[in-house]
């Protein structure tokens, strides 16, 4: 697997600067099924930490796993898509909690993009500030990629952020990319801390203005 | 693009620059936090040798992982016990607010800023919670965000967001005897679906709506996201300005008051607004409502047959299915008669004086079921004190409901508060997912808090309206 232009393996999100992420490249790996829930990706019990790191192996992990933990039927479970790096999904993928342990955890099992009908906005979000991006495309297309992903556990896929194309076996599809997501990626402006902190002066005035903040609530010089 | 909305006067009010991505950067009037999404983000910025930017505006408490039942510290979950450390640590150095167990003030985050006055109309409110669109009901502009999110508004006071569109839903007429606002909005989630509202701001109208209390209008923005929108919101009036002048903020400072309604006011939608789009309901035709599968939007009247996966469009169809196995009902009953094993009346949807008050109607000179293990979760240490001042906790103890501290609790099984095994958990929370209480075989109904009292007392999902309510008897 590789993320030209920069890896966002590389970055939990602490970093420094961010890089631009163009492309995508690796084998896929099909999830089926609308509404699958950020509970789903990470259950509840896995919160209980003060940072993400680890958080990769509790992906679905109620899905992959029974109660004696052995393993279930999930293609996360499946020896012929370790290693993926392209997730393919269907609608409303990242609904319900806003907890960033989800795309945290799917990130450090390897996934660096993800394509599929459509995201829920917060789950979105936060993929865009680990550099993940979140592509769509038809409920037809889609299938026909989990379809080819299952024929081909070992096929490269291809998913180009400027182009907003997505390339396999011969095939090439269009997808969406949201427009600020797009731009923040390929500019490599994903990562809003620096970008925002460089306007301290200007949050200020904004601050002033606003009725309801009080003068004793705005730090006292420069930030 | 809407225009003279609430949300469009708020948004203008707050940008403070469009970013090169083509993102506004967003200032943020309130931020609050908790111990489960913000020590990472505090982290990053430790790492980042940045500070935080604007404390005064920040305020936190801890409800997910707190326990309801043994308080006393350490608690007895270590890893519960390492978060609250955490957040104690974090905020005590930067010198944000705490509303922690020791003041009074700790409860669910979406309690705790509405009844303290720190939300209030016209403001940004953001938290690393999805469920923060409750602050919503006070005419704010307000939403969840992830942790990195969170580590923006510490370090710059701030969010880089993309203006949404803006629907209007107007809920027409009058809300019938047992119907509340737990109804309304798990009708339009029903109607528009889980990812209706991705793209869109919620703005709630319509008489239906304006005739709810402040605790009602927070439970219907409360679940704006379950239906994909990420904010929703009610334009503020006389009742939102009542409820304010009795918070921290007004209280002794009426002045102060008088100062900022100009502003809030003046938020208000105009008249001739524009939406991207709008939505009516029919208020006078909702009955109590309850969930029959895996999604809040897989909802059906009390009286109303359980659909069957084919009359469904057609990408609802697989969904419907496994929820319907998972729940193990069957297309063409009704809900009414589903054996329960526990019912929780609690969390940020439903934990509040008013929803307490309502459901102890209906509990009163009756009792819990033998096969029901019953409990109420105050949605905060005040709401707790008040139930228990005004009696409502006898009235729930003395039925056979446990009475525990403020907290997340049963709503996402962080805590002890979990569902065991295939239990079927009659809940006033606002997500039915596969595995939220805890259990991955667990099932979860939704329901009104009075509804979720009288499957308390009959072991079954009923139609509260059958039930008669007592008024309380003070000795």
């Amino acid at each position: 697997m590789s993320a030209d232009g920069s890896d966002p393996d590389a970055d939990d999100g602490a970093g420094g600067p961010a890089e631009t992420v163009l492309r995508v490249s690796g084998t896929g790996v099909p999830v089926r099924g609308n509404d699958i829930d950020t509970d789903q990706i990470i259950p509840a019990r896995f919160m209980k930490v003060v940072t993400f790191d680890g958080l990769g192996q509790f992906s679905f992990f109620d899905q992959r796993f029974t109660d004696d933990d052995e393993e279930k039927d999930h293609p996360f479970n499946e020896e012929r898509f370790q290693g993926a790096s392209v997730l393919a999904v269907n609608a409303n993928f990242g609904c319900g909690s806003s907890r960033e342990h989800a795309p945290q955890a799917l990130m450090r099992w390897g996934i660096d993009a993800i394509v599929g009908e459509s995201f829920a906005e917060i789950f979105a979000g936060n993929c865009l500030a680990l550099g993940v991006p979140t592509v769509t495309a038809d409920h037809e297309s889609i299938n026909a990629l989990q379809q080819w992903i299952d024929d081909h556990p070992d096929g490269e896929i291809d998913v180009d952020v400027a182009a907003e194309t997505v390339t396999y076996g011969g095939n090439e599809m269009s997808v969406s990319v949201d427009d600020a997501q797009r731009r923040a990626l390929v500019e490599g402006e994903w990562d809003t801390t620096a970008l925002m902190k460089s306007n301290a002066g200007a949050v200020r005035e904004t601050a002033e203005s606003l009725p309801y903040v009080r003068d004793d609530q705005i730090p006292a010089g420069d930030r | 693009m809407s225009e003279g909305t609430l949300y469009d006067k708020v948004w203008d009010r707050h940008e403070v620059t469009e970013l090169p991505t083509g993102q506004t950067q967003l200032f943020v009037g309130l931020h609050l936090i908790h111990e489960v999404t913000s020590p990472q983000a505090f982290g990053m910025l430790d790492e980042r040798g940045m500070e935080v930017a604007y404390p005064e505006l920040t305020h936190a408490t801890v409800d997910h992982i707190v326990p309801t039942a043994d308080q006393s510290r350490p608690y007895g979950d270590d890893a519960a016990e390492e978060m609250m450390s955490e957040l104690e640590t974090n905020v005590r150095e930067a010198g944000i607010r705490f509303s922690d167990p020791s003041t009074g003030d700790q409860g669910i985050v979406h309690v705790v800023g509405p009844e303290q006055g720190l939300t209030q109309p016209g403001k940004t409110v953001v938290c690393g919670d999805s469920h923060t669109s409750t602050h919503g009901a006070f005419g704010a502009l307000a939403f969840g965000i992830g942790t990195s999110q969170i580590r923006d508004v510490l370090a710059t006071g701030c969010v880089a967001m993309e203006k949404k569109d803006v629907r209007r839903i107007e809920v027409t007429g009058e809300l019938g005897d047992g119907v509340e606002a737990k109804d309304v909005i798990l009708e339009i989630i029903r109607t528009l679906g889980t990812d209706g509202g991705v793209g869109y701001v919620y703005e709630y109208a319509g008489e239906a709506i304006e005739s709810l209390d402040m605790e009602g209008r927070m439970s219907i923005c409360n679940m704006s996201i379950e239906g994909g929108a990420r904010a929703g919101y009610v334009n503020p009036d006389e009742t939102t300005y009542e409820w304010l002048a009795d918070t921290d903020e007004f209280a002794d400072d009426p002045e102060r008051f008088e100062e900022l309604k100009p502003y809030w006011e003046s938020v208000r939608s105009d008249d001739d607004a524009e939406y991207d789009d709008v939505v009516t309901i029919d208020g006078d035709s909702l009955e109590p409502m309850v969930t029959w599968g895996t999604t809040p939007g897989q909802g059906v009247g009390i009286t109303q047959p359980i659909p069957a996966p084919d009359d469904l469009p057609e990408d609802k169809r697989d969904t419907a299915e496994r929820a319907q196995e998972h729940m193990g009902v069957t297309p063409g009953e009704t809900m009414e008669g589903y054996q329960v094993d526990v019912a929780f009346l609690g969390s940020c949807t439903n934990a509040r004086l008013t929803d307490l008050r309502r459901a102890a109607r209906v509990v009163r000179g009756r009792t819990v079921h033998d096969d029901v293990r019953a409990m109420v979760v105050p949605g905060s240490q005040r709401v707790q004190a008040a139930a228990e001042a005004e009696g409502l906790a006898d009235t729930f103890r003395e039925a056979g409901f446990e009475w525990r501290n403020a907290g997340c609790s049963m709503c996402l099984g962080m805590n002890e508060d979990q569902l065991e095994g295939a239990e079927t958990c009659a809940s006033s929370s606002n997500r039915n997912f596969v595995g939220r209480q805890g259990s991955k075989d667990g099932r979860t109904v939704l329901m009104n808090p009075r509804m979720v009292a009288a499957a308390a007392v009959t072991g079954e999902v009923t139609d509260v309206r059958d039930i008669e309510e007592r008024e309380e008897v003070r000795a």
